[in-house]
């Protein structure tokens, strides 16, 4: 199993993820969308990256491709020394498994299980994890461990989308829209949650959104526009996520 | 425990009446084949142990008289390890309290006790004590039909004589463990019992000091019974021998057999069809969780959990189901199979019917739950494994619909607009529409299946008692008699009509196959005993040449109408025919030949004998008759026709009572099983859509008709498929059960029909209702705000 012997590995390369001219073409029948239209992009160890666009931009593509839940259709990725373009279904999920933490836009949390749970949901099938109630004490919840998800607030349901990602301690964080189902109180609780992970953990972190405010948080920024990236810059001093307003 | 099963457990939860639903009809699928199967293993071994420790014969033989010396000719035969030579005689008996007389079977045993072939187990009181000529021990059967204990006494007439039998032990023998009176239909403890008396003194009685008329022989383990009965009946055939027969045809172990085949058979058939439905219904309510959870399985998927992960979780929704369905019935299973094991005792009896539920049972039953549980989940679980995460964290697109058939054949405006969605939601989904169908159906077929042998015993009652045995009161001679025997008859008291009857035992034989059997000789044209054809309900006439034959024996021998048979008479001078087969006619009950009695006379050689007589009696005088008959030295036996019915029908309306009411049950847990979850299923995919029409400003009368409109519609079109069903599936099931000793017609009638039907109506109208129930809750705004 050279690749898995691979995905455990965790050399000191700065480059994390390396894509080259990252195609997706989706196949809806009489018609065919074409997401990515040819990316180049790289991610590197601890940094703070916010992928800036419009909907329709192909940033949650970009986002599911890096987190092995799709593959390309053409170009290659990788993430570190494991190549995420020839790589199958199996070997992805070994991926998601034990490498990559999840944020999505509607928190997907399983309504059945407790917020603690739902961390453990995670840590219970993870190599080397902190433990749930840790996690969720980084986001701010430890006294709602036992709430299920309908009993809790949109802003509260996301960090515990936010413990259970980082509860396995991911290599990278992926956040697509973390914010964008939430206000702008309750947003800014968030993305602190995200910032002191990066911060503090140094996990390599991607968020993506529509919101150029949150920008301001970043290491770096890249827009994508039409599949395509539009422009890229480095912040000099980032700003903090509770100084953020949208 | 693992978030994944706690997960599990509370979905579980969420839907535990459909999931409950489910595990009824699976629990009904385990319970019967716990049931059947378990009674049938408690029967064989019983049987089997019963068998080896009372060593019971392998080989039997009668014959008119053979004397005692015989016996080391008998024991030489190869494979022979025991022989008993016995007498067995039938007589009359007259048991206070009861008018009409019994038959009393009386078979020899030794006058000191050993270990005989045929051997007794003493219930109660004790072995004949040596010396005591009068001293017998009864049947259990006997014995508990008229509370008969030791101590008591029997009035009986052993050729011509009358005594009192003295009761000092009440007993049972593997040889009747199935106790049944020649001729008749049915057992009949009060009017059937068996006496063992001491060899000396009931071979006295009967001249038969010295000698024997029957024959059980054991054989050694491994020795197959045809070439020792090749070699026994050359023995016996100088002195009266009718012709041995193997264990596979003694009336009591046919019965016994043929009883315990149809346990498996149905043990095995009946399950699979309750656990077909199960797993359908498995299929449709998984599916709809799987359809449910897509963006939580996607989350799986995105967090890390493995394929195998998740089609465990899902199958394991799947087997949670199946396993409570398993412990219910298994429970139940094993109770009611101790009932079942009781109802068996009224006519089978063994010295303890011990009941024994193998864990190999169990384990099959798990087992194949489990598959029907698998298989169910299968095509759900494959789509949760094929889910492609990216994809199923965007919502679902909206369900493709279409203009229906209905509306499509220009019938548009004869809907109204709540009908449309009814007949397009039908017609999106024609696979689950069919399943409902199908499951809906089986519970209608299943009740048919159920209770349609009441009307069949009604149908063959009425044949045989209106049509056919139209006698009052049946009589049968020891020995054939002369032709004042009828007129004898006639002057009895309270006789009306009298007509006579020849029977003679005798071999037919068709090529290589043959049966033994009475040959019924009856004067052309009867009025009281016609030989009718049950299918044109015609009395059919007997030719003065030729024989008619029943279908049974017909289907036996190969032989149709116009065929030769050759027919090798077992008593007088044993003369041996060629006759024509001049009509198959079709019965219902054993295997009968049927001639012209004055043509049997001649073939026999004799004058107008008979050997017994039909009567035709005033009511008002049966008492007395049955009285003088009691009386009557050359009377064997007789039987009363409404007695027969009687006993018949108190034997029978119990168990039929308590078979109905568990098949309603079952078939109504099948019906509410499939309406319920089909309802249930319906109402989550659209409460979206309804909540929308009530947001519109329907009112709830009228979203529920949307809903259970489309129940109704799919149950108005089960019921005739579903009676359809019943009556091919009933009919199958009559050909399977079909034997040589009788054939059940398939009749239902109308009312049953009507019956199901309308049982399992109540049973979708009552999951109707529950639903519509949860329709009337709908939240509003909870299910528009929902995203699915």
């Amino acid at each position: 199993m050279p690749q898995s012997d691979r995905l455990n590995d965790r050399p000191a390369p700065e480059e994390v993820f390396k894509a080259r001219g990252l195609t997706k073409v989706y196949d809806m029948g009489e018609v065919q969308v074409h997401a990515l239209r040819g990316v180049d992009f790289d991610l590197f160890s601890s940094e703070f990256l916010v992928l800036l666009g419009p909907s329709g931009s192909g940033k949650s593509t970009l986002l599911n491709i890096l987190g092995g839940l799709d593959a390309p259709t053409g170009g290659t990725v990788s993430y570190r020394d494991l190549d995420l373009t020839t790589a199958d279904d199996d070997l992805r999920t070994e991926y998601r498994r034990h490498h990559v933490g999840f944020v999505f836009q509607f928190y997907n949390l399983i309504p059945s299980l407790t917020a603690k749970e739902n961390v453990q949901l995670v840590t219970s099938v993870s190599k080397d994890p902190m433990d749930a109630l840790e996690a969720l004490d980084i986001v701010g919840l430890s006294e709602r461990l036992n709430h299920f998800p309908a009993q809790m607030s949109g802003g509260e349901q996301q960090r515990v989308a936010i413990a259970r990602a980082i509860a396995k301690n991911p290599d990278v964080l992926l956040c697509d829209e973390p914010t964008g189902a939430l206000d702008i109180k309750t947003g800014v609780v968030v993305l602190e949650a995200i910032e002191r992970i990066n911060r503090q953990l140094g996990t390599t972190t991607a968020v993506i959104t529509h919101n150029a405010a949150v920008a301001a948080m970043a290491d770096r920024v890249v827009h994508l526009s039409n599949g395509r990236i539009a422009s890229e810059s480095r912040n000099q001093n980032k700003a903090a996520a509770s100084d953020l307003r949208w | 425990m693992r978030p994944l099963h706690r997960k599990l457990l509370r979905d579980l939860w969420k839907i535990k009446g459909q999931a409950f639903a489910i595990s009824m009809v699976i629990g009904v699928g385990v319970l019967m084949f716990i049931m059947y199967l378990s009674t049938f293993h408690s029967l064989q071994l019983t049987m089997d142990r019963y068998y080896q420790e009372q060593r019971f014969a392998h080989v039997f033989a009668s014959l008119k008289r053979a004397p005692l010396s015989l016996r080391s000719r008998v024991e030489a035969i190869e494979g022979v390890a025991q022989a008993e030579l016995r007498v067995v005689m039938d007589v009359t008996l007259d048991v206070e309290g009861m008018p009409e007389p019994a038959t009393g079977r009386l078979v020899s045993v030794p006058q000191q006790r050993r270990e005989i072939v045929n051997d007794i187990v003493l219930s109660a009181g004790r072995y004949l004590a040596p010396g005591r000529r009068d001293e017998v021990v009864i049947s259990e059967g006997f014995a508990e039909a008229h509370g008969l204990r030791p101590g008591d006494s029997v009035r009986a007439v052993l050729n011509g004589r009358r005594r009192q039998l003295e009761v000092v032990g009440i007993g049972l023998s593997p040889e009747y463990i199935y106790t049944i009176r020649p001729g008749e239909m049915m057992p009949d403890d009060a009017r059937f019992g068996i006496f063992w008396m001491e060899r000396r003194a009931l071979a006295a009685a009967f001249d038969m000091e010295g000698g024997f008329n029957d024959v059980a022989l054991l054989l050694m383990p491994g020795a197959r019974p045809e070439p020792v009965i090749q070699q026994l009946d050359p023995l016996l055939e100088p002195y009266g021998g009718w012709g041995a027969i193997p264990r596979a045809l003694q009336l009591s172990h046919w019965s016994v057999e043929n009883e315990l085949k149809g346990l498996q058979g149905a043990g095995i058939a009946i399950p699979m069809v309750f656990l077909a439905v199960a797993a359908f219904l498995l299929h449709v309510v998984l599916g709809r969780i799987v359809a449910v959870q897509r963006e939580q399985i996607a989350t799986l998927k995105a967090v890390g959990y493995r394929k195998r992960e998740i089609a465990a979780h899902y199958t394991w929704w799947s087997l949670a189901v199946a396993l409570v369905g398993t412990v219910i019935g298994t429970t139940g299973g094993g109770l009611l199979a101790q009932g079942m094991l009781q109802m068996y005792n009224a006519y089978f009896r063994f010295p303890a019917l011990a009941y024994r539920l193998e864990p190999e049972t169990v384990a099959t039953a798990v087992l194949i739950a489990a598959a029907a549980a698998v298989l169910g989940a299968n095509s759900a679980v494959r789509k949760a494994v094929r889910l492609h995460p990216a994809e199923a964290m965007r919502p679902e697109p909206p369900a493709a619909y279409r203009v229906s058939l209905v509306e499509r054949l220009g019938l548009r405006s004869l809907l109204s607009q709540p009908a449309r969605i009814v007949v397009r939601n039908i017609e999106r989904q024609p696979l689950r529409s069919l399943v409902t169908i199908t499951g809906i159906s089986l519970s209608v077929a299943i009740l048919i299946v159920g209770t349609f042998s009441i009307d069949s015993l009604d149908l063959m009652m009425d044949i045989q008692f209106r049509l056919a045995q139209r006698q009052d009161v049946q009589l049968n001679f020891v020995e054939a008699v002369s032709p004042a025997g009828i007129h004898a008859l006639q002057r009895l008291p309270g006789v009306i009509a009298a007509e006579p009857v020849r029977s003679v035992p005798a071999r037919i034989r068709s090529g290589a196959k043959s049966r033994q059997l009475a040959v019924t000789g009856l004067p052309p044209a009867t009025e009281l005993f016609r030989v009718v054809d049950v299918q044109s309900l015609q009395q059919v006439g007997l030719p003065p040449h030729g024989l008619v034959v029943s279908s049974s024996l017909a289907r036996v021998l190969e032989v149709a109408a116009g065929d030769e048979v050759s027919l090798e008479f077992l008593v007088g001078r044993r003369p041996v025919r060629t006759v024509r087969v001049v009509q198959v006619v079709a019965q219902y009950m054993g295997l009968s030949a049927y001639m012209d009695i004055d043509s049997l006379r001649r073939f026999m050689g004799e004058g107008r004998t008979l050997s017994g007589g039909h009567l035709r009696v005033d009511s008002a005088r049966l008492g007395d008759l049955l009285a003088d008959i009691k009386a009557i030295p050359a009377v064997a036996g007789s039987g009363v026709k409404g007695a027969a019915l009687e006993a018949f029908n108190e034997t029978f309306a119990e168990n039929i009572g308590i078979m109905i009411f568990y098949n309603v049950l079952f078939a109504s847990i099948i019906a509410f099983g499939v309406v319920y979850n089909a309802a249930r299923v319906s109402l989550a995919e659209r409460s979206r859509e309804l909540a929308s029409l009530r947001v519109m400003g329907f009112r709830r009368k009228e979203i529920s008709a949307i809903l259970l409109g489309e129940l109704g519609v799919l149950t108005l079109v089960s019921l005739p498929l579903g009676l359809a069903a019943g009556y091919g599936l009933s009919t199958v099931l009559v050909r399977a059960f079909e034997t040589e000793l009788y054939t059940i017609p398939m009749s239902a009638s109308p009312s049953t029909y009507a019956l199901c039907a309308l049982a399992v109506l109540a049973a979708t109208l009552a999951s109707g209702l529950i639903v519509r129930r949860k329709l009337d809750h709908l939240d509003l705004m909870e299910v528009l705000k929902s995203k699915e």
